[in-house]
């Protein structure tokens, strides 16, 4: 499995290279910022129609995901819809596929500030869920220790022999750990931008999403 | 032109200059003598600043006769409440762009605006026709037609290879569209500029032809100098000025200065105040700069009909001959300049037909179209296949734009609830979301600028805007960092609200800013005059310098050939080169960099990228080519291509513009760009998912037509595939050869995202956590 290990907060941790956080120790698996529904709900807008593929194949690398972990707890950390008419419009298909997913596991929704408040679909609805000595929840707050969050969609930039490179990043100091979005429509806050370089702690690291997740000093 | 002021649609040809932008307005003033309510005349130019100028030269002529009449322009640049105002209350003569005139039929009350319009003047046309601004502004005249049958069209071209092209794209169609071609005055004075100093073998600054350029401004009254992109001509001045120790009024104009900065350039040049001015295409166009006597091409021409039209901006007085000069910036430009120069004389102009009119500008025309108010599809069809670029239009190619701009035209039907255009119970079709409109309007037109982010001096509250540079250019600078633009060294301070912050403390050399401007592809006329001219034994009509690095090119490699492929392979900087001369223009030698360098990733070559320029492709990476034949298996070349192309990055620039201009993508949402750029995601991923859910959708099938017949150009790949057979020639060198030296400094380097990536992207995320002192893991 593209995969890399890491200690954060006394918990050992993989990051995977599709955006997933995968806890081994907790058969648990987290992702964040689904954004579930972001087509249609630009559509209701008077926007533009969308491919309207996006739903399924964000599901369809979750349940590769899941798969290949085995999974018996999911943590999807918020903004799982990209509002909620979104969650309560979902296509029939991408309805079952969600409930194929849960089938025999532990699932949790946390909700974000696109999606607040609970929606029709099974699983348990929670604003924040502290598991195992880690606490999660989708915008990370001050002072917080062993916190797991979403919500920026961190991505980093290397220059590497003159070449950028760009990637959704995980973004870890002792302190808390960021997800970077999993949803296939979404975009990137770089690390560099002073919201997450004044979040971050001096030490913080960063791990690039890819073919093979690679382990960095967070660029600022 | 007045024994033709009654015919539907008539195209008059002529030098710049003579003249003929009056000669379209003719009778125009004459109808307006006898009176006139409302609308008369529009006229349509592509440059904001032509309109500007029109209407300066207009009002004279109008006072003379007396004429009680109102000349307003109408731009990107014209004040919301005039812009209002000139809805409610038009002018008699209405001077605007494609994308205004577009803009103003997408209003509801459009039919009362244009009411009574007589005459239509197309001005540039031969530049228009060119582009998807022709093609969107030959569809807005459709809709302005019916609007207004009687209205007269009128078309100002400079001189072209194929004006009978030219009438067809004009004229509504079955109408006749009578030519006139004006008198073409004397053939133009054109010579190398000679240089003490010799061109080098590579780079395109021409610097060494600094003293000798100073020295025929002060020959001169005024001079232009031309570049073919903006970054040259940023360079190109900073030098002058250094030079410029007399101090001679030297300015700058290119298409990413601040309007203000270029404003003042354009009113010091009428004034004749300027000396000399340091352009780009920007000034390509039209405006009338009175007492240019002398013009200056650096850098290799690249199409011949665009250097003869270039110098026709010298000297307007109609009996006497242009003047002017080509500097070449290294010596592969020579030998091009020189086959231009033949050909200028020969009157050997190129040009290559234009297909059929794009669909994508005929989605957004049909949003326009629905921006105005319920519509008849069948009404709009006939309307539509009346424009010259449409005029073959299948109903079925019709109908799937019209589905795409319903409902996305998804073979997943998912937005039956949530259509943009709906059918009502009587038939006629509109927006489903009125607030729809004002969006359409906000993104509508089909130029396409890169990502550029405003550049201002620091300041506490905003300082002087100074231009524009590309985002990712931007994204590559860390404070401190110094770069030009408009001439001056500036000092990268950091980025504020999406606003470039800079000083003018440069204690630095300046890296240069990077402009996208756009790059023709020298055209197959020229490439095969100077694969005719590599054929010689020797060249007395080169200067000795060049000569000579021909036959030091042909003792150490050999010199390409028309019906051979020249392939040298050497180590160069650490890395290893392949260099290939197919001459096939720049946009087919990318074509062949891409599918080169995917057939190395297969078999394990590790391509890093590839530069591609009219005349070479030269493909760089990490382990050294030692068998390169199996790369150059023509058949396997074309039976792949389509594969190949599915997700590469010329794909997916092409996908990005057609998207945009068909609204799919949306580049303004009102508001400033906020810095939290999370929410919005790269038009690469929309590409990605159309390919592998929805790979036949009309964007796709839009995307691959454009990038065959645009920046794959897979025709030319074609041609020479037939021209060189299996004569392949690969030859091993030691280091590199002067024929491929100038490809080591070209810009525009395409990345391979491979096995090549993940290796640096090892080296330096260790190397990163190195240095922080944190453990790696």
């Amino acid at each position: 499995m593209n995969s890399l290990e890491f200690v954060f907060s006394g918990a050992r941790l993989h990051a995977l290279g599709s955006g997933a956080l995968w806890w081994p120790d907790q058969d648990l698996l987290c992702v964040s910022d689904l954004h579930l529904g972001k087509a249609s709900r630009v559509a209701r807008r008077g926007g533009p129609a969308l491919p309207p593929y996006e739903n399924r194949d964000t599901l369809a690398r979750l349940s590769t995901d899941l798969n290949r972990t085995g999974a018996r707890t999911v943590i999807c950390l918020g903004d799982n819809f990209d509002d909620i008419a979104a969650a309560e419009t979902l296509d029939e298909n991408d309805r079952q596929h969600i409930t194929t997913l849960q089938a025999g596991r532990v699932w949790i929704w946390i909700e974000g500030n696109h999606d607040p408040g609970p929606v029709s679909l099974g699983g348990a609805h929670l604003a924040e869920w502290r598991h195992g000595g880690l606490q999660f929840r989708h915008i990370a707050s001050r002072g917080s220790r062993g916190e797991v969050s979403g919500h920026y969609h961190p991505k980093v930039r290397l220059l590497a022999r003159g070449r950028a490179i760009a990637r959704p990043a995980f973004l870890f100091d002792n302190r808390r750990l960021i997800l970077p979005a999993y949803g296939t429509y979404t975009g990137g806050l770089r690390s560099s931008d002073t919201v997450l370089s004044d979040l971050m702690g001096p030490d913080a690291r960063a791990i690039l999403t890819g073919p093979q997740p690679r382990i960095t000093a967070m660029p600022r | 032109m007045i024994d033709r002021a009654q015919a539907p649609a008539t195209l008059l040809i002529a030098p710049t200059g003579g003249g003929k932008t009056m000669a379209g307005f003719l009778p125009s003033l004459i109808e307006l003598a006898d009176g006139h309510e409302g609308l008369h005349t529009i006229y349509v130019s592509p440059l904001k600043a032509l309109a500007a100028d029109i209407k300066r030269n207009l009002r004279g002529p109008a006072d003379e006769m007396g004429l009680p009449i109102r000349i307003e322009d109408r731009t990107g640049d014209t004040s919301p409440s005039q812009k209002k105002r000139q809805r409610v209350d038009p002018p008699h003569i209405l001077l605007t762009t494609p994308e205004s005139l577009a803009l103003l039929t997408s209003y509801e009350d459009a039919p009362r605006m244009f009411q009574g319009v007589q005459r239509v003047i197309v001005d540039e046309i031969h530049a228009l026709a060119d582009s998807k601004r022709g093609d969107q502004l030959m569809l807005a005249l459709a809709r302005l037609q019916t609007l207004c049958p009687d209205l007269r069209r009128v078309g100002l071209s400079a001189t072209v290879e194929d004006p009978d092209a030219i009438a067809r794209f004009l004229a509504r169609h079955p109408d006749p569209c009578d030519i006139v071609l004006a008198d073409p005055g004397p053939d133009p004075d054109i010579a190398m500029l000679q240089t003490t100093e010799k061109p080098p073998w590579a780079g395109g600054g021409a610097a060494y032809a600094i003293p000798a350029v100073l020295e025929q401004i002060r020959q001169h009254k005024t001079t232009l100098i031309f570049h073919n992109t903006r970054a040259q001509a940023e360079i190109f001045f900073h030098n002058l000025w250094l030079a410029n120790d007399e101090g001679l009024p030297i300015g700058i104009h290119h298409g990413s200065l601040d309007r203000q900065q270029r404003e003042r350039v354009e009113a010091a040049m009428v004034r004749g105040d300027l000396r000399a001015i340091v352009c780009t295409g920007s000034l390509d166009l039209g405006i009338d700069w009175g007492d240019v006597d002398l013009v200056i091409q650096i850098g290799a021409p690249k199409n011949v009909k665009r250097l003869v039209q270039r110098i026709g901006r010298a000297n307007h007085r109609y009996n006497a001959p242009s003047k002017a000069l080509l500097v070449p910036a290294n010596r592969f430009e020579v030998v091009e300049c020189v086959a231009a120069l033949e050909a200028a004389r020969e009157h050997d102009l190129d040009g290559e037909p234009r297909g059929p009119g794009p669909r994508d500008v005929l989605c957004q025309h049909i949003l326009i179209a629905a921006c105005a108010g319920p519509f008849d599809a069948d009404a709009l069809y006939a309307e539509v296949t009346s424009a010259g670029p449409y005029v073959d239009l299948s109903r079925a190619a019709f109908d799937a734009c019209l589905e795409f701009c319903a409902t996305g035209g998804y073979a997943l039907r998912a937005y039956d609830r949530w259509q943009r255009l709906q059918q009502r119970p009587d038939g006629l079709r509109q927006l489903r979301d009125p607030r729809a409109a004002q969006r359409i309007r906000m993104n509508l037109g089909t130029i396409q600028d890169s990502d550029t982010l405003k550049v201002r001096l620091k300041r506490n509250r905003g300082g002087k805007p100074l231009g524009e540079v590309e985002e990712a250019f931007a994204a590559s600078l860390t404070p401190g960092d110094t770069f030009l633009i408009g001439g001056q060294i500036v000092r990268y301070e950091g980025l504020r609200e999406m606003v470039v912050e800079v000083t003018r403390r440069a204690d630095k050399k300046p890296k240069v800013a990077t402009f996208s401007g756009t790059k023709f592809a020298t055209s197959t006329q020229l490439s095969e005059r100077i694969l005719r001219m590599f054929a010689q034994p020797d060249w007395p009509q080169l200067p000795e310098h060049t000569g000579e690095w021909l036959d030091l090119q042909r003792r150490m490699s050999r010199l390409p050939g028309r019906d051979r492929l020249l392939i040298e392979s050497f180590p160069n900087d650490g890395r290893e080169n392949l260099c290939v001369y197919g001459f096939a223009g720049r946009n087919a030698q990318q074509t062949l960099g891409l599918l080169l360098t995917k057939r190395m990733e297969e078999t394990g070559l590790a391509p890093l990228g590839f530069v591609a320029t009219d005349y070479a492709t030269l493909i760089w990476g990490l382990d050294a080519v030692t068998d390169p034949s199996p790369l150059f298996q023509i058949e396997a070349l074309r039976d792949g291509l389509d594969n190949w192309l599915a997700g590469n990055a010329v794909m997916k620039r092409t996908f990005r513009a057609s998207a945009t201009i068909a609204g799919l993508i949306e580049r303004n949402t009102g508001g400033q760009r906020k810095s939290g750029r999370q929410a919005t995601f790269s038009s690469d991923i929309l590409y990605d998912t159309l390919l592998k859910y929805d790979p036949d959708h009309l964007l796709m099938q839009i995307t691959r037509e454009e990038a065959m017949r645009g920046l794959v150009d897979f025709g030319r790949i074609e041609a020479m595939i037939a021209r060189i057979g299996d004569r392949i020639d690969l030859i091993r060198l030691d280091r590199v050869s002067p024929l491929a030296a100038p490809l080591l400094l070209e810009v525009g380097k395409v990345p391979v995202k491979g096995a090549a990536e993940e290796r640096l992207l090892a080296e330096e995320s260790a190397r990163l956590l190195q240095a922080a002192g944190l453990p790696v893991e």
